[in-house]
């Protein structure tokens, strides 16, 4: 069954890739469509029926030299399982979506065949028993983001967008494989079960003391310095979260996911909002049994999610394309994760990876619907007032958004709650740094969706007269998966919280994640004080609170406070100038030091002294001795004197010696 | 089949096509038609008979096989063939190119087609005895007569420039040359044979070894090409017919490194284990210089051909690690390059075929109306990126891992590599096949044909297997390049000892 789940999406992207033209377009949608849908039935059934041992599935021999020896392999446990649904769902939903969606493209069959290798790649990457399985899938879903971006490519800005995608993560994955080399020489593997042993090993070995007491053995050296087993470890942790941080779109690293917004919308939906971005927040989970050994790398985690999380949510705050908000909102999310795995509460982080997918991907396919009303028109200061033409796409993309802020019940409630409670009560050096973040960004994530919605919804209407003539509620095909979408938004949470973080715990996740003994994260968190307990309503409430005295009371008040502090707002507009700066300190710099060496170094330097100076003596020499063949005889008379001379001199010398 | 010798049929096959093609005197349509169609068989029998290495050859057996010996010259030297694990791979990727170059000139070339044809067969006997010769002074003549065909083929059949070329090409080859000739006279005096299978078992003195490498190093790194001796080679690609670019950049450019492991890393340990640092740093400038440069290029063939530099430079990196992962990796990661940067060259001929220039600026598009070259294309530039699943990964992968455990700031270095030829390869797509297609030269550019297919698809296709299931690679190298390994590193820690208790 498992390999059936994971490989049926790669015969549906052969299928409408290769064939995609013979067999039409219905026949490419239905067939991966399809054998989506029974992928993520398949994937439902694993989930509920799964034993508690984890189980391996050999498929084909892959690589073996020396002691690397690696297989193409499946790793099916708790937090596989967890994936698997996520991925499979939202993926058959996305199909069906695109259906509706896509309807007027006449490139459908490619776009179908690339969803399919998303999703077979994705399914590849968190199926991996080993790291460099998991990163062909990283790297494969990658290249389906490169394509989906980049799917309208005769668009300049979606080929820079799909480009930047790619290189961007790139950086990310000059650490990960840094990471994975790291760990071969340490632990004489790459596979997860030597990995795991391994660290487990080492958990003896360094004791409850932590880094601080060990042993001062070298185990390990990177870039010219020896480390102990502990450095090596904090050192392995930070690498592989460069990679986390590059597919996940943490700070730094973050430049290309609103850029990313170029693709078509169900793209936006799958794959940079509920999916490929939370690879980096399965990896770490995957990897929490080396993770929980480094209280360093778990603080740099911390601080980098806590950062990001108040980052996206500050510049999303002043953005005006739709998307994009709800892309600096998926950014900000993704800091709320990497929070709950800094603070040693894995659970937390897959579980507002798994309630997140559902509400994320119902706003990126609600807002599909909204551009789709409007004529493809996505800055919201050209919406207002659509509630009333399209009701249901309304109150799908409310449910999403009180999901997102956290609404009492909805499942973003008890996630994202879930998070700021461990990271109050974890003693994670960064954690009280983590636990203010989310809370400020809690507020702020309030105020921006809540604006979103009064922008876009409410208010008079500011598109033209014609465009408003033709606002239409979407076809059955796009609302079917939004609600759907809605229900998981609303009652995953209800549903799946004694498993992922409660009571359930053990029973559901069996040694998928790990934690260290001394972690009490999960148990503390049910001891907090009521006030800490009640803050993110709280903080929900005035974001709400403000959005609609700004958007809904008093409508002038944004423009005047944009007028008041135009620095801080352009600066927010701009989001925080990462994309100016990059362009100075990396993208010019190279291309004038490419240009360089490539016209000085090998043009002047090399060949000049090379081959062309050679040739150039050359020249230059016979170019003198043809000068002496000047045809007159008295020169050659002279000449011949001359060493005439020099020969009866060298004689007389040499001869008197 | 023992008895039979079919390296020594494999090598000399395509020469008797030579001599069928040379009694065909007429000249016009139909007899150019005939020697292409004799050339092309020629090949293809010859790449079904060497498949017969393959299936013959023992995967458990580090040393020589299917080995056969004559006296011949005189005074030691012997016509003495055979194949190891090392070599075999070589010589059927040589054959598997061969028959694609000769179909891939079936059009682009229209004069002198029997003098062109007979240079092909002659330069693929040469190459093939360059892999299964076993006497160096063999392997001299093979080495060097390799120059010959290749100089002519750029010199006559060339771009603009292609006199420039064509001699920047020869000079640079052959100075290189004459020192390694000096080197096997002065391996000849000191060892008493020229028996490589002998010369492998000699301990050459320490005294000697250095600068023995050093003569070796100047005509491998040319051929390789290392950094700063890589700038014929872009002058060479550009300059040279589609099927030249396809022979310089998946074959010769393998001998280079087939050489540093079958002699430099066996024969001069001590040299190799001393020099191994220089090599690193050669390596690791030729990834992020011509990257770098690369990046900047406005001619496409020069583009793919720096990046040629820069995948070479794994290759030596990763042969120097001396280990197993990094040697392993840079016999794949060469085989893998003769593909992948085999199918490139082919992917540029085949615009060039249409449109007659090589600027990037002149396309830019061709995805609107090339759909099938356009996926093709981009198969072949994720491989060349390194992507999992294709083959180019596999040996950037296995390098990077090898030359880690050597020194981890040259893989630090090296991967950097990863994230620049993921910016130039995907630069170079953007402004050739995705955008507009605005251009009025372009609007009525046909796709692949029917022949463009079979050249591309079956490349294609390997590129794939072997990035999914890279195993009969492994099968075959991986005893001889464990006993290259092994024997290394007794010699390097011997010294040690040695040093040691002195």
């Amino acid at each position: 069954m498992y390999p059936t789940i994971v490989l049926l999406p790669l015969v549906g992207f052969l299928v409408a890739g290769l064939f995609g033209r013979s067999i039409g377009v219905k026949a490419s949608e239905y067939v991966t469509t399809g054998f989506l849908l029974v992928s993520m039935i398949l994937s439902w059934i694993a989930f509920f029926s799964f034993g508690g041992e984890t189980v391996r599935v050999s498929l084909l021999h892959w690589i073996q030299s020396g002691g690397v020896d690696l297989d193409w392999s499946l790793r099916i446990d708790r937090l596989t399982l967890v994936m698997l649904v996520v991925v499979t769902t939202v993926s058959a939903l996305v199909h069906v979506y695109s259906i509706g969606y896509m309807h007027h493209d006449p490139h459908r069959p490619r776009f179908f065949a690339y969803l399919s290798f998303f999703t077979f790649s994705m399914l590849m990457l968190v199926t991996a028993n080993n790291l460099v399985q998991m990163f062909f899938g990283w790297e494969g879903v990658g290249l389906a983001s490169y394509l989906l971006i980049g799917f309208w490519y005769t668009r300049p800005s979606a080929c820079a967008a799909a480009m930047k995608a790619f290189i961007v993560n790139r950086v990310g994955d000059f650490g990960f494989t840094l990471g994975i080399f790291g760990i071969f020489v340490l632990f004489g593997s790459v596979n997860f079960d030597t990995i795991f042993a391994g660290a487990a090993g080492m958990a003896a070995e360094l004791g409850h003391a932590g880094e601080g007491a060990t042993t001062a053995e070298t185990v390990f050296t990177f870039a010219g310095t020896s480390f102990t087993a502990a450095g090596a470890l904090t050192v392995i942790c930070l690498l592989l979260f460069m990679g986390a941080m590059g597919k996940s779109a943490q700070i730094g690293l973050h430049t290309w996911l609103p850029d990313a917004m170029e693709g078509p919308t169900p793209v936006s939906a799958l794959i940079h909002a509920a999916t490929m971005v939370t690879a980096g927040v399965f990896m770490l989970a995957r990897m929490s049994p080396l993770f929980e050994l480094s209280p360093t790398a778990l603080g740099f985690v911390t601080f980098i999610g806590g950062t990001t999380a108040i980052f996206a949510a500050t510049v999303g705050l002043v953005q005006n394309d739709i998307k994009r908000v709800i892309a600096y909102s998926t950014c900000s999310q993704l800091g709320y994760m990497f929070v709950a795995l800094g603070v040693g509460s894995y659970g937390a982080a897959i579980f507002h990876l798994f309630t997140h997918a559902f509400f994320k991907a119902l706003l990126f396919l609600g807002a599909g619907a909204v551009i789709h009303a409007v004529s493809d028109e996505q800055d919201m200061r050209k919406m207002g007032g659509l509630r009333k033409h399209i009701p249901i796409t309304y109150w799908m993309m409310i449910v999403g958004t009180l999901a997102l802020t956290g609404f009492p019940l909805t499942s973003g409630y008890y996630s994202k709650d879930a998070i700021i409670e461990s990271a109050f009560v974890s003693h994670n050096a960064f954690a009280m740094y983590g636990f203010v973040m989310t809370v400020v960004a809690a507020l702020l994530t309030s105020f921006y969706s809540w604006r979103l919605i009064f922008m876009t919804f409410h208010g008079k209407p500011r598109a033209s007269a014609e465009v408003m003539h033709h606002v239409h509620e979407s076809p059955m095909v796009m609302l079917v998966p939004l609600g759907v979408l809605a229900l998981g938004a609303i009652f995953a949470g209800l549903v799946f919280t004694g498993r992922f973080i409660g009571s359930g715990y053990e029973a559901f996740w069996n040694a998928a994640l790990y934690t260290g003994p001394e972690n009490e994260v999960l148990h503390e968190m049910h001891g907090i004080p009521f006030l800490i307990g009640i803050l993110p309503f709280l903080m929900m409430l005035i974001g709400f609170a403000v959005a609609w005295f700004f958007y809904i009371r008093s409508p002038s008040t944004p423009r005047s406070l944009a007028e008041r502090y135009p620095g801080l707002y352009r600066f927010l507009l701009n989001k925080w100038y990462f994309d100016e700066l990059y362009d100075r300190v990396f993208v010019r710099p190279a291309k004038r030091l490419g240009r360089f060496l490539w016209k000085t170094g090998d043009g002047t330097v090399i060949d000049g002294l090379g081959p062309d100076g050679v040739s150039a003596r050359v020249v230059d020499i016979a170019g003198r001795v043809i000068r002496l063949q000047s045809g007159y005889i008295y020169h050659y008379a002279f000449a011949m004197l001359i060493g005439v001379v020099l020969l009866v001199t060298w004689m007389t010398v040499a001869g008197a010696n | 089949m023992t008895d039979w010798p079919i390296l020594s049929t494999v090598t000399f096959l395509p020469l008797i096509g030579a001599l069928l093609i040379l009694f065909i005197r007429d000249d016009n349509e139909q007899a150019r038609q005939n020697i292409r169609t004799v050339a092309l068989l020629a090949t293809i029998f010859t790449f079904l008979l060497s498949l017969g290495i393959w299936l013959s050859f023992d995967e458990s057996n580090p040393g020589f096989q299917m080995v056969e010996q004559m006296s011949w010259l005189g005074s030691g030297i012997s016509y003495h063939m055979g194949v190891d694990g090392i070599s075999m791979l070589f010589v059927i990727l040589t054959t598997f190119l061969m028959p694609i170059c000769i179909l891939a000139s079936r059009e682009s070339i229209k004069t002198r087609v029997k003098e062109y044809m007979i240079a092909f067969l002659i330069l693929e006997t040469l190459v093939v005895g360059v892999f299964c010769a076993l006497d160096i002074v063999l392997f001299y003549i093979f080495f060097e007569g390799g120059l010959i065909p290749m100089f002519l083929i750029i010199g006559v059949w060339g771009g603009k420039r292609r006199i420039y070329a064509s001699y920047k090409f020869f000079i640079y080859t052959f100075l290189g040359s004459v020192l390694m000739l000096i080197a096997i006279m002065a391996m000849y005096w000191a060892a008493g044979t020229t028996s490589i299978p002998e010369l492998l078992r000699f301990n050459f003195p320490a005294s000697m070894q250095g600068w023995l490498w050093f003569a070796f190093l100047a005509s491998f790194a040319v051929k390789m090409p290392m950094w700063p001796v890589h700038t014929w080679l872009p002058d060479a690609h550009v300059e040279a017919p589609t099927a030249g670019s396809v022979i310089l950049a998946g074959i010769l450019l393998k001998l280079g490194g087939y050489g540093m492991i079958r002699f430099s890393l066996p024969m001069f340990p001590l040299a190799s284990a001393d020099f191994a640092p220089l090599i690193y740093t050669l390596s690791v400038v030729a990834i992020i210089y011509t990257s770098l440069v690369a990046l900047m290029q406005e001619d496409i063939k020069k583009l793919i051909a720096y990046s040629s530099v820069a995948h070479m430079g794994f290759v030596t990196m990763g042969i120097f690690a001396a280990n197993v992962q990094g040697v392993q990796g840079a016999i794949f990661q060469m085989l893998s390059h003769g593909l992948v940067s085999g199918a490139l060259f082919l992917c540029v001929g085949v615009v060039y075929d249409r449109m007659h220039t090589r600027e990037i600026a002149a396309y830019g598009g061709l995805v609107s109306r090339m759909p099938v070259y356009a996926a093709v294309f981009m198969i072949l530039t994720m491989a060349n990126i390194g992507l999992p699943g294709t083959s180019g990964f596999i040996g950037e992968f296995l390098t990077l891992i090898g030359v880690y455990q050597a020194n981890s700031w040259v893989a630090i270095f090296a991967a950097l590599g990863m994230i620049l030829s993921a910016a130039y390869a995907l630069w170079l797509y953007r402004r050739v096949i995705f955008g507009a297609l605005e251009k009025e030269s372009l609007r009525s550019i046909l796709d692949l044909s029917r022949r463009e297919k079979i050249l591309l698809y079956p490349l294609v296709v390997l590129v794939i297997f072997f990035g999914v299931y890279p195993m009969p690679i492994f099968n075959a190298t991986a005893a001889s390049v464990e006993a290259v390994v092994n024997s290394y590193s007794a010699a390097v820690q011997a010294s040690q000892s040695v040093a040691t208790v002195r």
